[in-house]
C-alpha cells in the first residue's frame, strides 16, 4: 500500500500511483507571462478591421467552400461579412476564432456557427440544431427560431434566440449565458455545468434534469421538473443582472423580472465529495 | 439516421410529384439505401389504385434473393386470377418494372381486409399501398433514381409524404422501405424516422388481434399501430396522440390519409422535425433544406415540441 505520509514532491494521487508522470511542464502563470506574449500565436485568427465589409453569396456554394470564403475574408482584413443566401445549410460560420461581425441574411441548418471563440453574430432568420455548440466567447443572435441541442456544451458567449427553441437547449453547458425570447421544449439545461439560461416564456418536461451546477431562470410556465432541478430565491442581485443581460440583448427589456422563477441544482445527486474505491482503500 | 418529408397544399393541387422529389433529394445525406414516396394524385375517387409487388430490386447493394423473372410472371397471373375470383375489374394496369405494378381496379366492397389477406397470400406478393388517391412508390436509391425509375414527377395532387432510408435494424429491400400502407385501411401511409424499443412486444399484440406484418422493420409497428387503432374507432388524430404513449423509443413520424397529413413526435423529441405553415400550404422534414427546395425564400419555420401532434385537412 502506498505510503500516504510520504508525499513531499508528489501529489497524493501519485504516491498512490495513480499517476506516474511528474509534471514538470511550465505553469499556467508562466504560460501567460506577458512578457512572452509576442511569441503567442492563436492558430486561425487574424487582424480584421470591422469598418472593412464585404458581402458573401453562398447559395452556390458548399458548407466548406462558404467557410473557407469566410476565412479568407478575414485573412484580407474584413471584419463585417454579411453572407447573403444562406438557405439553411449546415454547419455555416464554424471554427471563427476571431473578433468578426458576421450577419446571416437568412436562416442555418445544423451546426451553424459551432466551436467559435469571439465573433459577434447576427442572424437574421432561424437555425436548425445545434447552433453555436461549443461556443467559448462572442455573442450570436438568432432574430427567430432555433432548433433542439441549442448552445450544447458552451464554454462562454452569449447566445441569444428571439423566437423558440427546441428541446436540451444547453444540454451539457460549462459557461456563458443562454436568452430565449419564446418556451424552450422539453430536457432543457439537461446535464449542464456552469452558466445560465433565460427563458421568457414557457418551458417543457423535465427542466434541469441532473443539471450540475448553474442557474435557469424562467418567466412563464414550467412542465415538469426534471431530476435534482429545485427552486431558489431569487434576489434583488439576481434581478438586477436580469434586466441588465435583458437590455444588452435587446430583448424583453420590459420584461418584469421579479416574476420569473430561478432553478438550480439541488445537489443531491453530487458524488464528488465521495472517495473513489481505491482511496478509500488508502484511507482505511 | 433517417430522412421523412411531407407537404399539403390546402385548397389547391400541384406537382407533389415533383416537389416531394426535391425535398427527399435534400434529405439524401440521411439515407438512400431506399426512397419512398407517397402520393395523394387527382383522380375521380371511383375505382382504386393497387400498387403492389410481386418480386424484389435485386441490384447492387440490395439484401434479396436473386429470383428468376419468369416466377414475376407467374406471380402476376395468380393475381390476377385471384382478383377476378374476389369480383375485382382490372381497368387499367401497368408494369412499370418486372417486379412493380400498378392497377386501377373496380371494387365496390368496402373492406379490403379480406381482399388483401387473399391477395398477400399468393408467395411473394406484397401490396403497397391500396387506395382511391393514395399512391406508394419506394424502391432502392435516392429520391431521384426512384423518381426518374417511375416517371414521379409529373404526378398531380394534393399532399404526399416520403423517406430517404439508412438501413439500420432490417434489410436493404423494398419491403423494409418507407412508406409503409395503413393496412387493411383504404389511401393510409406512414413514414417514421427513429428507432422502437419495444417493437417485438407490440407487434405479437396486433399480430394476435388479425394484423400483419410484411417486415421486421420497427417503423411498419407505426402503421399498424395506427391502423389498430381507427379499426377500433378512433380517429386518425386520436390514434397518433394514443401512440405517444404506445410506442416506447424516438420517433417522428408522419401519417396520411385521403384528404389530412398529421405529424407526431415523440415525448422525449429526439428526432428532428422542422416545419413551416401558412394558410394554403404545410412543408415539413427532417432538416429546413428540405423545406427549401420547395420555398426557396426566407420563411419562418420552426421546431415542433416534445410530444406534439397535429394533422392539417386539404
Amino acid at each position: 500500500m502506498a505510503n500516504l505520509k510520504n508525499v513531499e514532491k508528489k501529489t497524493k494521487a501519485q504516491a498512490m500511483g495513480m499517476h506516474t508522470e511528474v509534471l514538470t511542464g511550465r505553469t499556467q502563470q508562466k504560460f501567460f507571462n506577458p512578457d512572452e506574449a509576442e511569441n503567442f500565436y492563436y492558430f486561425g485568427t487574424y487582424d480584421v478591421d470591422f469598418n472593412k465589409r464585404t458581402d458573401l453569396d453562398v447559395k452556390d456554394m458548399t458548407a466548406a467552400e462558404a467557410n473557407k470564403e469566410i476565412d479568407k475574408l478575414m485573412s484580407e482584413g474584413y471584419g463585417t461579412i454579411v453572407i447573403k443566401n444562406p438557405q439553411g445549410k449546415h454547419s455555416l460560420g464554424v471554427g471563427i476564432l476571431n473578433k468578426l461581425n458576421l450577419i446571416f441574411e437568412g436562416s442555418l441548418g445544423y451546426f451553424g456557427m459551432g466551436s467559435c471563440d469571439g465573433p459577434i453574430v447576427r442572424i437574421n432568420g432561424r437555425v436548425g440544431w445545434s447552433c453555436a455548440e461549443n461556443l467559448m466567447a462572442g455573442k450570436v443572435v438568432i432574430e427567430k427560431n432555433a432548433g433542439s441541442c441549442f448552445g450544447a456544451a458552451i464554454r462562454g458567449g452569449d447566445l441569444i434566440c428571439k423566437g423558440s427553441v427546441g428541446a436540451r437547449t444547453g444540454i451539457d453547458m460549462k459557461g456563458g449565458t443562454i436568452i430565449i425570447g419564446g418556451d424552450a421544449g422539453a430536457f432543457t439545461g439537461f446535464m449542464m455545468q456552469r452558466g445560465r439560461i433565460i427563458i421568457l416564456g414557457d418551458v417543457g418536461i423535465n427542466l434541469g434534469d441532473s443539471m450540475y451546477d448553474g442557474t435557469i431562470f424562467v418567466g412563464g410556465e414550467i412542465g415538469s421538473y426534471g431530476s435534482d432541478a429545485v427552486d431558489a430565491e431569487l434576489t434583488k442581485s439576481d434581478q438586477d443582472w436580469l434586466k441588465r443581460k435583458l437590455k444588452v440583448a435587446e430583448i424583453g427589456e420590459k420584461f418584469d423580472v421579479s416574476k420569473m422563477k430561478k432553478i438550480v441544482a439541488g445537489k443531491k445527486l453530487w458524488n464528488y465529495d465521495n472517495l473513489e474505491p481505491t482511496e478509500k482503500k488508502g484511507a482505511i | 439516421m433517417c430522412g421523412i418529408a411531407g407537404l399539403i397544399h390546402r385548397g389547391k393541387s400541384s406537382n407533389v410529384g415533383s416537389e416531394l422529389q426535391g425535398m427527399l433529394q435534400a434529405l439524401k445525406h440521411r439515407g438512400e439505401d431506399s426512397t419512398g414516396y407517397a402520393l395523394y394524385g387527382d383522380t375521380d375517387g371511383k375505382n382504386f389504385i393497387m400498387r403492389f409487388k410481386v418480386g424484389e430490386n435485386v441490384g447492387e447493394g440490395s439484401s434479396s434473393i436473386v429470383e428468376d423473372v419468369s416466377v414475376y410472371d407467374e406471380r402476376k397471373k395468380i393475381v390476377d386470377q385471384t382478383l377476378l375470383d374476389l369480383g375485382a375489374k382490372i381497368v387499367k394496369e401497368e408494369r412499370t418494372l418486372p417486379y412493380s405494378l400498378r392497377y386501377e381496379i373496380a371494387y365496390d366492397k368496402k373492406d379490403l381486409l379480406d381482399f388483401s389477406q387473399k391477395i398477400e397470400s399468393i408467395p411473394g406478393v406484397e401490396i403497397l399501398s391500396m387506395g382511391k388517391s393514395l399512391e406508394v412508390i419506394k424502391d432502392l436509391g435516392n429520391a431521384k433514381v426512384v423518381c426518374d425509375r417511375y416517371s414521379l414527377d409529373k404526378l398531380i395532387g394534393t399532399h404526399a409524404i416520403g423517406h430517404a432510408r439508412m438501413a439500420t435494424e432490417s434489410g436493404v429491400d423494398i419491403k423494409s422501405a418507407h412508406p409503409f400502407w395503413g393496412y387493411p385501411f383504404s389511401d393510409v401511409s406512414v413514414v417514421h424516422n427513429g428507432q422502437l424499443t419495444n417493437y417485438w412486444n407490440n407487434r405479437r399484440a396486433l399480430e394476435n388481434k388479425g394484423m400483419r406484418f410484411m417486415s421486421e422493420c420497427d417503423s411498419e409497428l407505426i402503421a399498424v399501430y395506427i391502423a389498430q387503432k381507427m379499426r377500433e374507432g378512433a380517429s386518425l388524430e386520436e390514434g397518433m396522440k394514443d401512440s405517444l404513449l404506445g410506442l416506447d423509443g424516438v420517433f417522428t413520424y408522419f401519417v396520411a390519409t385521403k384528404d389530412s397529413l398529421g405529424m407526431a413526435k415523440d415525448t422525449m423529441a429526439a428526432k428532428p422535425l422542422v416545419l413551416y405553415e401558412s394558410d394554403d400550404l404545410v412543408a415539413m422534414g427532417s432538416e429546413e433544406i428540405a423545406i427549401r427546395s420547395v420555398l426557396p425564400q426566407e420563411i419562418e419555420t420552426y421546431d415542433p415540441f416534445d410530444g406534439e401532434v397535429k394533422v392539417w385537412q386539404i
